[in-house]
């Protein structure tokens, strides 16, 4: 049969040798190298009880941010939904109503935000995307579960706590820092 | 019937012609874009000055170049007047001072905004305008009124065009809101938050260029790029019944009218079919509305949008002021 490419090499089956034919060699070069891993440093640690240094830009598990009076700071605008490439964030938007100031910082807030983690591919474009400084990745592994239906995180897991904190201030630009010290910007006010 | 040269194409026009009009006819990107011109409202256009020009030559008895840019939607054309606009770096540096003066009081609330994706001043502003601004002092607010049932006015994001009285003036028979004050604190108001109640009122919203006017039934129910824009109509004793439906799944999530590749309304539509009929069942479906390829609206939809059965040929190869009229109908 005629080969597609010039590529092909004929096999030679060679006769063993002596000491090939006995093993005792190899078998005690493996023996070597097992022993040899026994004391070295492990490649392991052991996950949950110890966990690995991580990269402050590591992105894993998002945090819908609170402004410094505790608000909600994701204003239900859309566009990290639509520059999602998976398709993971779905949201209803609604309007604040009087007395609520406190809790959502513009007029109009989100009243469901869901994340499918299991479609979410981690790629950092809604918090690139987010005008408002509301979403963000963290270093924080999402944890495993038994039913799919547990990997849609709602607000009440990707909202951070008024008193619990998650600290993204590794991730924001400088540009964005320096134009949060503008005071007189609409952006760095409280609207009404 | 007076020939006209804009951005060295020429054209043969009617006596009578702005030169908006003219370059419309003409079509492609030497159109000027424009905030208060609005084809079908009269005397409408002039307070903007988005679709100014230059006129470097008059007319074929009188060359001498006019001494400022004019406003296109108010000049006629003259016989042999030769326009610049895209082609003029003057005026390209006018427009960019002319939308960052209509963005001195416009609010940055894109996000909340239910025009956002729709809008002409968020669409002028991303093709013309600095991402900065150098305005110092507080912008103007105003408290946002519902101005009856199903409108609310958010003065604040208000560029003052007029289109909306012109509308309440010609659409409709009786007008109730006007623009009160003048100069920096002008805006937009009725008799004591008086309702703006009328038959065709509904138009008011379509024809703002900006979120100022919007339609209560839809605020803040959906982004509109995540609503499907379909054509449909029915039969309305009042009006044309011809009206774009915003659908979300198989629901009605907004009504209004068909608009033309100018963002300008084709037929009025009465306020019962733009409020009251949000049910698919009302409809008769004519197919998917077309809508630009790089607009955010056709974001996230797969479906085919130009119709199948369109003959691709015939929209390639008629006329450019041809291809305006059949747009239309």
């Amino acid at each position: 049969m005629q080969s597609l490419t010039n590529r092909s090499k004929v096999v030679v089956k060679k006769e063993m040798t002596f000491s090939e034919r006995i093993y005792l060699p190899a078998i005690l070069g493996g023996l070597r190298i097992t022993l040899k891993h026994l004391f070295k440093k492990k490649a392991t640690i052991q996950y949950p009880e110890v966990k690995r240094e991580m990269a402050g830009i590591y992105r894993g598990q998002h945090v819908l941010k609170r402004d410094e009076n505790g608000a909600e700071r994701c204003t239900a605008c859309g566009l990290c939904a639509v520059a999602c490439p998976a398709e993971a964030i779905t949201m209803t938007a609604a309007e604040r109503s009087k007395g609520d100031e406190k809790l959502y910082r513009e007029e109009k807030y989100a009243k469901v935000y869901e994340i499918n983690m299991l479609r979410c591919i981690f790629c950092g474009l809604c918090e690139e995307a987010c005008p408002k400084e509301a979403i963000f990745l963290t270093d924080r592994i999402v944890p495993t579960d038994f039913k799919r239906g547990e990997f849609i995180y709602g607000k009440d897991k990707l909202v951070e706590g008024v008193n619990n904190r998650v600290d993204v201030s590794i991730r924001q630009t400088t540009s964005v820092a320096e134009f949060k010290q503008v005071p007189n910007l609409q952006h760095n006010r409280l609207s009404n | 019937m007076p020939k006209v040269t804009i951005d060295g194409q020429m054209i043969e026009v009617p006596d009578g012609t702005t030169i908006l009009q003219a370059a419309r006819m003409i079509g492609g990107p030497i159109v000027p874009p424009a905030m208060c011109y609005y084809s079908s409202l009269k005397t409408s256009g002039g307070y903007c000055r988005t679709c100014i020009v230059k006129v470097s030559k008059g007319s074929e008895k009188d060359p001498r170049p006019m001494p400022k840019p004019v406003a296109s939607c108010r000049t006629t054309v003259m016989d042999g007047m030769e326009v610049q606009n895209i082609t003029s770096p003057e005026v390209v540096e006018a427009r960019k001072g002319v939308v960052e003066f209509l963005l001195l009081n416009h609010p940055l609330d894109c996000p909340i905004c239910d025009q956002a994706g729709e809008c002409h001043l968020q669409d002028l502003a991303y093709e013309h305008g600095l991402s900065k601004t150098r305005y110092e002092f507080e912008r103007r607010t105003f408290e946002k009124i519902d101005i009856g049932e199903k409108i609310k006015l958010h003065m604040t994001r208000c560029i003052l065009c007029y289109r909306c009285v012109k509308v309440a003036d010609q659409v409709t028979n009786k007008r109730v809101h006007g623009v009160m004050n003048r100069g920096d604190v002008a805006e937009i108001s009725t008799y004591i938050q008086h309702a703006v109640d009328n038959d065709f009122s509904g138009n008011m919203i379509d024809v703002c260029p900006v979120g100022a006017l919007t339609d209560r039934t839809f605020r803040f129910q959906s982004r509109i790029w995540n609503v499907n824009p379909m054509d449909a109509h029915r039969d309305c004793k009042t009006c044309s019944g011809k009206v774009t439906l915003w659908m979300k799944g198989n629901d009605v999530a907004r009504v209004s009218a068909r608009k033309d590749k100018y963002g300008e309304v084709i037929d009025w539509i009465c306020n019962d079919c733009r409020f009251e009929k949000k049910d698919a069942h009302d409809w008769q479906m004519d197919g998917p509305t077309n809508i630009e390829r790089h607009s955010v609206i056709s974001q996230n939809h797969y479906s085919l949008k130009e119709p199948a059965h369109k003959p691709l040929l015939n929209t390639l190869y008629t006329a450019p002021a041809d291809r305006q009229l059949n747009s239309n109908n």
